[in-house]
């Protein structure tokens, strides 16, 4: 891998940009690999990259149905934040959070990681209880947060409607000044171009379409480009979790929905930070071409298609309007949907299966953009050693045997 | 937008229906003899399928009355609306066991 730099940028610009190669290589899948990935989201590359660098194992396929960010990675709305209320969570996020913050050295591609602070916000007495308590089990986690006041809210963001007219009077936030956003495309990216300089192939338009398992334990997949054979199998598809859970003979505690997002055109800065409001219903950030990048609620019904109801769209945009009046004239381009994968307890699934050497992480439903690299980081500990690594112990499927679920609904922001 | 047939007053807007998830699941009848596996297998998992699905609807701002449908969950489809007590079935304890599942409510 040639390193980029400074100096890489000038060199290629004095032979007119002709020599930039390939960030990755494109290889034929070989017979048998140490560790196959089905998935090649930010998650799935992740995963492969850490099996690498952190536990020697570099002989790994990445199984991508798509293309590389075509995915749920390509469709958020890149927020990053961890200020998840329960421990369990909030060091899961936190752990991810750290990553983040060295993310663009450590591979060597800019992922345009930019704190620039995520305010949720409260509408009414109860919505500001609860942000205390949050703010408050954040900063016992050594999570940094803090408690706004409608009146430095007013003053932070010039162009809300802080009026107590207002039909949604905003009483207060909470902000996390170390969230923010980061460019989703350049994080698959940079993850795939730093697994694939590790060793790992990264396998593009090859579909898994079974799991083979004999006599309890996996034994390796069988792919649009022929059968592919490992012993250890992590499974990173997100909305088709449930789709390749029953390839293995497994059901699954998930339900697929859409989410629906969409950006304007692009305007002059106008919101240097990320406005959420889990009451109105909608949020807020402002990309660095200029376009309002919005997020709306996931579709009530089950859902594949990648796209949602209009009423979805139109619930959002009323919210937008009803917080950033300014807004009511911005022209709407262009609309998507992903396809999230919702676990009851609104919390992921980072987990061994009762199939001896295959692994699912899933369930990350509306927010698992932020979870990018940690997410990664303790599912390739739990495939290199078959073990959960301390932080995603309480994310096993048992939890919903067991009970002990990690009841995540107000901290996800997004309407279930 | 989905048009929505509900049984009793026709199509409708999606809008006057709230989802009430997979349909036919029914609730064991003696809890306390399954296994902690099977009680959650009960209470969380769902076939989730790509493709056909039965699932409930109520139709919330209209009559109010729960009922199935089928539809295709990639392309949308809706194929038909059955009702889930069909009246000339006498209320048994078994249709009541397939009645309405509100365990994965979380909307």
């Amino acid at each position: 891998m040639k390193r980029y730099s400074a100096f890489s940028l000038l060199r290629n610009a004095l032979s007119h940009n002709r020599n930039w190669r390939p960030a990755w290589r494109s290889p034929a899948p070989k017979k048998s690999y140490d560790a196959i990935v089905v998935g090649g989201g930010g998650h799935g590359l992740a995963t492969a990259y850490y099996l690498a660098k952190e536990h020697g194992i570099s002989n790994v396929a990445v199984l991508e149905k798509g293309w590389i960010g075509g995915g749920n990675t390509g469709r958020n709305t890149t927020i990053v934040r961890s200020n998840y209320l329960w421990t369990e969570a909030a060091l899961l996020y936190e752990k991810s959070m750290k990553l983040w913050e060295g993310l663009s050295q450590d591979l060597n591609y800019n992922v345009m990681f930019s704190q620039r602070g995520v305010y949720n916000l409260a509408h009414s007495l109860q919505d500001m209880r609860d942000i205390e308590r949050r703010v408050n089990a954040n900063r016992l986690n050594g999570i940094d947060a803090e408690v706004v006041s409608a009146s430095e809210l007013g003053k932070a963001i010039p162009y809300l409607n802080v009026s107590p007219d207002a039909r949604y009077p905003i009483l207060g936030a909470s902000l996390q000044r170390r969230g923010g956003v980061a460019r989703h495309d350049a994080v698959a990216w940079g993850f795939a171009r730093a697994a694939d300089a590790l060793g790992v192939d990264i396998i593009e338009q090859c579909e898994v379409t079974g799991i083979e398992v004999k006599n309890g334990k996996a034994v390796g997949v069988l792919t649009t480009r022929g059968s592919i054979a490992s012993d250890r199998i992590g499974v990173v598809v997100a909305g088709h979790a449930s789709v390749l859970a029953k390839m293995a003979g497994l059901r699954l505690p998930i339900e697929s929905h859409p989410l629906q997002a969409f950006v304007s055109e692009p305007i002059k800065p106008v919101l240097d930070t990320v406005v959420m409001s889990g009451a109105v219903h909608g949020y807020i950030s402002q990309s660095d071409k200029g376009e309002l990048v919005v997020g709306a609620g996931i579709d009530s019904y089950n859902g594949y298609g990648q796209r949602g109801s209009f009423p979805v769209i139109e619930h959002a945009m009323q919210a937008i309007i009803e917080l950033f009046p300014i807004f009511s004239r911005v022209r709407m381009l262009r609309l998507w949907g992903g396809i999230v994968d919702v676990a009851p307890d609104a919390c992921p699934i980072l987990s061994k299966t009762p199939v001896e050497g295959l692994y699912f992480n899933c369930g990350w439903g509306t927010g698992g953009f932020k979870a990018t690299p940690g997410s990664g980081w303790v599912f390739a500990h739990t495939m290199a050693r078959d073990e959960a690594h301390e932080l995603n112990a309480p994310f096993s499927l048992e939890r919903f045997t067991t009970g002990a679920l990690v009841d995540e609904h107000g901290a996800a922001a997004v309407a279930h | 937008m989905l048009l929505i047939e509900c049984p009793w007053c026709g199509p409708r807007a999606e809008t006057e229906f709230s989802y009430g998830g997979e349909a036919g699941i029914t609730r064991p009848r003696d809890p306390d003899a399954l296994s902690d596996a099977e009680w959650a297998d009960y209470l969380f998992c769902r076939s989730n399928p790509r493709g056909n699905h039965r699932e409930l609807w109520n139709h919330a701002h209209g009559c109010r009355r729960w009922f199935g449908v089928e539809r295709d969950t990639v392309t949308y489809r809706i194929s038909r609306s059955f009702e889930l007590y069909p009246a000339a079935v006498p209320e048994t304890d078994a249709a009541l066991q397939s009645g309405p599942d509100n365990s994965n409510g979380g909307d």
